[in-house]
């Protein structure tokens, strides 16, 4: 079972929380943080493992986390889970958000972290590995995303609801296209080493 | 007016969606808090409007938020609102939402009951995927209920979308809800065999998820599982599966003897790493699992270790971690084969990285060993000093000690060595680990005597330093390590060089400031040095010294009476009247030391943990009867000192001093000394035979360790352990000179050092010392592996509810499994299944009758290359026609797919006994695969086989004498090869196998454990046994019967018969005929009369047996009876044919309307309890067997189960068909055994006593 999934990046900003076994907001943030701390302290070349901290979960719980960039994903799974098969899972989320984002970046993660659930939704069901196929999830992860957009162009109320189809960058207002542009720019570079770590990990 | 600011505050809350939001916070990086709380007052707003889509927005802007960290519970409601909308876009969003806010406790989750119910048969399947996804988050138990029965329609959706997630969510349904399991069970395993890869493997998944916490109740599984893992590709689901294997085969040697041969073939093709990482930690699970003297034992775990090698020495820092990890497993049981890679481990504790360096040290406790445990040691000290402050060093810290200590010090060959590891150690700062220290330094001083001295003069300093312990800070847990010097030095205070200076500095003002406890064991040990000072000073002339002693105590113990802590001021003030009382003596000059020193004589002796259960109950004390009211609280010695080091872990607690009163201690001395007599526990100067131990149980036994070292050392001062390296190297140099020398007395004096230790070795895995009972799977212990649910399990936890025998459902797999069907479809009679006929056309009937009606086409194609394969091999056997090639395949691919098996058993009407069929596969499956610790077993059978005239009998027996063969490819044709001439005569074996194993397994699962465990290691096997008894018997035939109640229905009894052609000549037209009374009926098919014979479905070529089986319906079961009955058949020669009869009588016994029904203890005691029960006994004489044959008799042939099992004494349980409960207490002693015995109907009790006893008076 994997009991908790985090994404969060090099400062320990939380971008996506996911938690298959309730704990209270307070709680989400401590583990968050535990998590980050035991995490960034470990260099760039030392195993992907850890033995799981104080909060989540006991001896049995391991974390299992992948480093791009500048971002961290990390499972925390109970021994059931094969550690080298989450590390593959993980590698397909990422590629799966490189995929449906068109070369992820951060940002993407920042602004669109309903998407990001919606995609691993259909990955991870309830703390269980639903799906691993990368084809089959984008596949899926597109229908959806497809009737959506013909549900929302068909309200009135587009710009306010679009935020769960992919491409809204279309929908978004000039200025804010220009801002959303502008940041992209600004961490091009971090944009770039994500890729890169993408195509050398795989 | 009014209408502008309506506008206005939608056009403000339009500008705002989930991107703006984040774009906001991002902007307000100083007043984040602030900005944050007006956008949720917006929220609030927006939430209020009746506009679904700014509702929608609202609510996944709640969702963000969240993530950050705010409680957005108060917005529960409008998430529901939004759940429910119409629209996708939006009931996407309101799902997401639930399942990150919502829980148990969230009260409006009723209220989306039958919304979710609407998603769910919604004709959109993305509407019921968001819906399923959403609810795997917060589904309730109310849910789950409300639910079960929509998703386990989903589970058969038309769309694999649906249904893998509707098989994943059962999973969180079952946890939820433990009722579904049973019903669901059989669709879930359907599911095994979808043909979309994504269901199966959703399936695999919660199957896997179940059984690793209940993996008894998924053996059954065990084929069709076998079969997924041969077939499958996706290494997922390989992955799972094999997960899986490694949970069940503790349970069932066999199956990893099966499972070796693939799981190798996949080490060696996979050339995913995480597979065969997974295969390699299945394999080491299965040999683990194995008793060893496997012929390719080795050779598997040789595979094994060098592919964990290769993985160490990956560059990858995440391979070598896994591999590590898997040698730390393969380390329990073979630490040999991982010693050989020594270098490498020790290599990896330089690594860089902290998780492997922690690895490698779980590793190097199982590498050490009298040569190098020092070395190993060293390269550990200098790491804890590298290693300044960290969790790490901490880490360090236990595993020096752990090495050290474990199995009872065995490779400690130089224990001052040891003391000055452990002084060197009480100098790290900040460590957690104090008491741990502590209770070494006391373990070994009170163990080891000839360290004392030693142990006393470095204690004395440490006492005397105690500043530098304590330090500045009063949090350091390293003071812990004063309580021991304290006690050692007052307990010891004999060896002590300069008592008056140690006692000098236990008062010292400064102390006041330690720990309580610390204080309390400082006050109480300054009086035994005190007593040691008056005693040394008795002789002399000049009292100074002692007058001396007494002032100082009188001047310094003042401080303690003040001391806030209760234990510190009661002993001090206790101590200052004695001293005070005793100044008084000493000044009117009396001799008073020697009664001083009474009040701490005698020697203390450290109690083995177990030592207290281990005392044998006096004969006519019955512990569970109250002679009082419950005393409020019973104060056991072995309590004290966990009050003490109370923060200690589990696994340190070794034996160490227990703070017995005088009295106490008195009484056990005494018996003590009775015992060390004949005591194989007690150490004594010689050489003790462990084994003594197997036939003297429940005795006391108090192990002593006495150590006298060779070359006693000397050194002055605090010590350095590295001297003791080279010093030890000298001595080691020194006795090998000896040992050149003289040989004989060489031999001698190791006995007295060294080779007394390692006796201990082996007695100290029994008993003695914890730190080896934490690895769990020993080879000792095989059965320990098992979880013993009752005990272990935390009540709370939700797999608990979830450990539901699902055996029994294979039968049902057909069936609607909902309530309104508690009856089974109408049962006749039924042939099994294997027919033997050599006609070939009776085989093609065969073939279609029994070609499961599901069987699809992969089914088909692995019968093939079954075939193909068996084919190969039996061209070397061309004596074999082809045809029998095709039956076995036929019979083997039936048995390798219960499901379709109890399909057709379900269409022909299951006859009861086979509610355990699946059971019976799996015995009939694995039994293709001898294993040499089940030859027993095996064995068992063939004896018990009842047509001794078969040639068949021996090939159970014949099969261990099979070439032992390295090479396990041989291994396994040569398997082939003989299973091929023998397959077709012990296809009848194997029925009786089956019976047999099933009614072993019973057992087994009923919580039998404990006397499972004694049958496995130490006692002798069991003889064999059999219920199939004589019915009657001809020239012609023999027919032996079983006779089992059906559970189902309370009024049903199977008979069994096994039909064996014992003459020349073709028997056929068998009837079978019974005289009905008024109290049993033989079930006869509809409309035919109650006279009319039932013609047995088969018949009979020379030499061959088979079984059929006939349902009886009884009224009453409480009197055992006999019927009267019939066989007519034809005898055919080639030339005549001849009517034939035989009479026999079927005996109904009561013991055959029990049925063998697990009880847990505590249900068990409730059941007493409830007084409803009629109590009766019966007294066995002259029982000449082991106790736990007596069990497995009465559990074999009365259908009992054990409930538990103390010594010898066992309580066992079982229930009628018609629910009555039967309870047993089993007592004996000498060759007499009592059973008193309470069942809720007394006749029914009185008839199956009856039959207990004579079943003992037959043996």
């Amino acid at each position: 079972m994997i009991k908790a999934i985090l994404i969060f990046n090099n400062h320990g900003k939380p971008r996506l929380s996911k938690f298959y076994e309730h704990y209270n907001e307070d709680i989400e943030q401590q583990i968050i943080r535990e998590t980050f701390h035991l995490v960034s302290k470990r260099d760039e070349n030392v195993c992907n493992f850890l033995e799981g901290g104080m909060l989540i979960g006991g001896s049995d719980y391991k974390l299992i986390y992948r480093h791009y960039a500048t971002l961290y994903f990390v499972f925390c799974v109970d021994s059931s889970e094969s550690e080298l098969g989450i590390l593959d899972l993980i590698q397909v989320f990422v590629e799966t958000l490189d995929k449906c984002f068109e070369n992820v970046c951060e940002l993407d993660l920042i602004f669109h972290v309903d998407k990001v659930h919606h995609i691993l939704a259909e990955m991870v069901m309830g703390g269980m590995v639903l799906e691993t196929n990368m084809n089959e999830i984008i596949t899926q992860v597109d229908t959806q995303n497809k009737m959506e957009k013909s549900e929302v162009c068909a309200g009135r109320y587009c710009r306010s609801t679009c935020s769960c189809c992919i491409s809204c960058k279309e929908h978004e207002p000039p200025g804010n296209a220009q801002k959303h542009q502008h940041w992209r720019h600004k961490h091009k570079s971090a944009k770039f080493t994500f890729l890169q770590i993408v195509a050398a990990r795989s | 007016m009014a209408l502008k600011i309506v506008k206005g505050s939608i056009d403000r809350m339009f500008d705002k969606n989930l991107q703006d939001l984040v774009r906001g916070i991002r902007n307000h990086k100083e007043d984040e808090a602030k900005y944050i709380s007006t956008c949720i007052d917006e929220i609030k707003q927006e939430l209020k409007q009746d506009n679904i889509a700014v509702k929608a927005n609202a609510v996944c802007k709640l969702t963000y938020l969240q993530m950050l960290g705010y409680d957005v519970s108060w917005a529960a409601f409008n998430i529901v609102e939004v759940m429910s909308s119409s629209k996708f876009t939006y009931k996407r969003i309101g799902y997401l939402a639930a399942s990150q806010c919502f829980h148990e406790s969230t009260d409006v989750i009723m209220l989306t009951t039958n919304q979710i119910r609407k998603d769910l048969s919604s004709p959109n399947q993305y509407d019921t995927g968001v819906a399923l996804t959403g609810l795997s988050c917060f589904v309730t138990p109310d849910l789950a209920r409300d639910l079960a029965n929509d998703i386990m329609t989903l589970m058969s959706h038309t769309k694999p979308y649906i249904r893998k997630k509707a098989v994943l969510i059962m999973y969180k349904v079952f946890l939820k809800y433990p009722e579904s399991l049973r019903p669901a069970f059989p669709r879930l395993k359907e599911k095994l065999e979808d043909p979309d890869p994504g269901v199966q493997s959703a399936a695999v998944n919660v199957i896997c998820e179940l059984a690793r916490r209940n993996p008894k109740n998924y053996l059954s599984l065990a084929p069709l599982f076998f079969k997924l893992m041969t077939s499958s590709t996706n290494n997922w689901v390989l992955i799972k599966i094999i997960k899986l294997f490694g949970a069940l085969t503790p349970l069932e040697p066999r199956l990893g003897k099966k499972l070796i041969e693939p799981l190798t073939n996949l080490i060696h093709s996979t050339s995913a790493m995480s597979l065969l990482y997974e295969c390699v930690n299945t394999v080491i699970a299965v040999l683990i699992s194995l008793s060893s003297g496997m012929p390719n034992h080795s050779a598997s775990i040789q595979l094994c270790v060098q592919k964990l090698r290769i993985l160490i020495e990956d560059s990858d820092q995440n391979l070598k971690y896994l591999g590590l990890l898997a040698m730390s497993k393969i380390l329990k049981t073979h630490p040999k084969s991982v010693q050989s890679h020594k270098d490498l481990i020790l290599q990896c504790l330089d690594d860089k990285d902290e998780s492997i360096r922690l690895r490698a040290l779980d590793l190097l406790y199982g590498m050490v060993s009298k040569k190098n445990l020092m070395e190993i040691v060293k390269k550990l000290m200098l790491h804890v000093d590298k290693a300044e402050g960290t969790t790490y060093r901490d880490e360090l810290l236990t595993k020096i000690i752990d090495i050290c200590s474990q199995s009872n010090y065995q490779y400690i060959t130089n224990f001052e060595w040891y003391i000055s590891i452990l002084v060197e150690l009480t100098r790290l700062e900040g460590t957690r680990h104090g008491h741990l220290i502590a209770s070494q330094m006391l373990d070994v001083a009170i163990r080891v005597k000839a360290i004392r001295v030693f142990a006393v003069a470095q204690m004395a300093t440490l006492l005397d330093n105690a500043h530098l312990l304590t330090g500045n800070t009063q949090r350091n847990g390293i003071c812990e390590v004063l309580y021991a010097a304290a006690w050692i030095c007052g307990e010891f205070s004999e060896h002590l060089e300069n008592p008056m200076q140690t006692l000098e500095a236990m008062l010292r003002p400064k102390v006041a400031t330690l720990p309580g406890h610390i204080q309390a064991v400082y006050v109480q040990n300054s009086a035994k040095l005190f007593a040691t000072v008056l005693k040394s000073q008795e002789g002399d002339t000049d009292s100074t010294a002692a007058q001396e002693a007494s002032q100082l105590m009188i001047d310094r113990l003042p401080l303690f009476v003040q001391s806030a802590n209760l234990e510190v001021q009661e002993r001090a003030s206790c101590i200052l009247q004695l001293v005070k009382y005793i100044q008084k003596l000493q000044q009117k000059d009396v001799e008073v030391a020697e009664e001083v020193c009474a009040l701490f004589a005698g020697e203390l002796n450290p109690v083995a943990p177990k030592a207290q259960k281990k005392v044998p109950v006096p004969e006519g004390l019955d512990l569970d009867a109250w002679i009082n009211e419950p005393p409020s609280e019973s104060e056991s010695e072995d309590e004290q000192p966990k009050a003490i080091f109370s923060k200690e872990e589990p696994k340190h607690s070794r034996p160490r001093h227990t703070e017995v009163d005088e009295k106490e201690l008195a009484r056990r001395r005494e018996a003590r000394k009775q015992e060390q007599a004949n005591n194989p526990f007690y150490i004594k100067a010689s050489p003790s035979s462990q084994k003594v131990y197997q036939e003297a149980p429940g005795v006391e036994h108090i192990p002593v360790v006495q150590i006298d070292l060779s070359v006693p050392l000397k050194v002055p001062g605090l010590p350095m352990s590295d001297q003791y390296v080279k010093l030890e190297e000298e001595r080691r140099q020194k006795a090998r000179a000896e040992k050149k020398k003289k040989e004989k007395k060489k031999k001698k004096e190791k006995r007295s050092g060294r080779g007394k230790k390692h006796d201990s070795g082996p007695e100290s895995e029994e008993d003695i010392a914890p730190a080896h009972m934490v690895d769990i799977v020993t080879e000792e212990m095989p059965e320990n592996a098992l979880p013993s649910d009752d005990d272990e399990r935390d009540p709370s936890d939700p797999h608990k509810a979830l450990d539901i025998d699902l055996d029994n459902l294979v039968e049902s797999a057909g069936r609607r499994p909902l309530a309104d069907n508690e009856k089974l479809p109408v049962r006749s009679h039924r042939a099994v299944e294997i027919q033997k006929s050599p006609v070939e056309d009776g085989e093609r009937e065969n073939a279609t009758s029994e070609e499961p009606k599901k069987s699809s086409k992969e089914k088909k194609e692995k019968k093939d290359k079954d075939r193909d394969r068996k084919k190969s091999k039996e061209e070397k056997k061309k004596k074999k026609h082809k045809t029998e090639g095709k039956k076995e395949d036929l019979l083997g691919s039936q048995m390798d797919e219960p499901v379709v098996q109890s399909d057709e058993t379900n269409e022909v009407a299951a006859p009861p006994a086979s509610t355990s069929a699946e059971v019976s596969d799996l015995d009939f499956w694995l039994s293709n695969a001898p294993v040499p610790s089940n030859t027993q077993e095996v064995a068992t059978v063939a004896a018990a086989a009842p047509a001794p005239g078969a040639p068949s009998v021996t090939a159970p027996d014949s099969e261990p004498d099979e070439p032992k063969d390295t090479e396990i490819e041989e291994l396994k044709s040569s398997k082939h090869k003989k299973k091929k001439q023998k397959k077709e005569k012990e296809d009848k074996e194997k029925k009786k196998k089956k019976k047999h194993h099933h009614h072993h397994h019973h057992s087994d699962g009923g919580g039998e454990e404990s006397v499972q465990n004694g049958t496995m290691e130490e006692e002798e096997p069991l003889p064999p046994m059999s219920n199939y008894c004589l019915l009657a018997e001809n020239n012609y035939i023999k027919m032996v019967s079983d006779i089992q109640g059906n559970l189902q229905d309370g009024s049903q009894v199977v008979v069994s018969v096994i039909f064996e052609n014992k003459c020349d000549s073709f028997l056929k037209s068998m009837e079978f005929n019974v005289m009905d009374s008024l109290n049993s009926k033989l079930q006869r098919p509809d409309g035919s009369s109650p006279h009319d014979g039932l013609v047995v479905p088969f018949q009979l070529p020379p030499g061959v047996s088979n079984e059929a089986r006939f349902v009886f319906t009884v009224q009453s079961i409480v009197m055992p009876q006999k019927l009267k009955g019939t066989l007519t058949f034809i005898v055919k020669n080639e030339d005549s044919s001849t009517h034939e009869k035989l009479d026999f009588k079927l005996h109904f016994t009561c013991t055959s309307y029990l049925i063998t029904t697990p009880c847990y203890s505590d249900a068990f005691a409730k059941l007493l309890e409830s007084g409803d029960l009629k109590s009766s006994s019966i007294r066995l004489e002259g029982v000449n067997m082991p106790f736990h044959h007596l069990l497995a008799r009465i559990c074999f042939h009365h259908h009992f189960s054990v409930v538990e099992r103390i010594d010898s004494c066992a309580s066992m349980y079982s229930r009628s068909i018609q629910g009555h409960h039967v309870c047993l207490l089993v007592k004996t002693s000498g060759q007499t055994v009592t059973i008193d015995a309470k069942c809720d109907e007394p006749t029914l009790l009185g008839n199956v006593l009856d039959e207990i006893k004579q079943t003992f008076s037959q043996c």
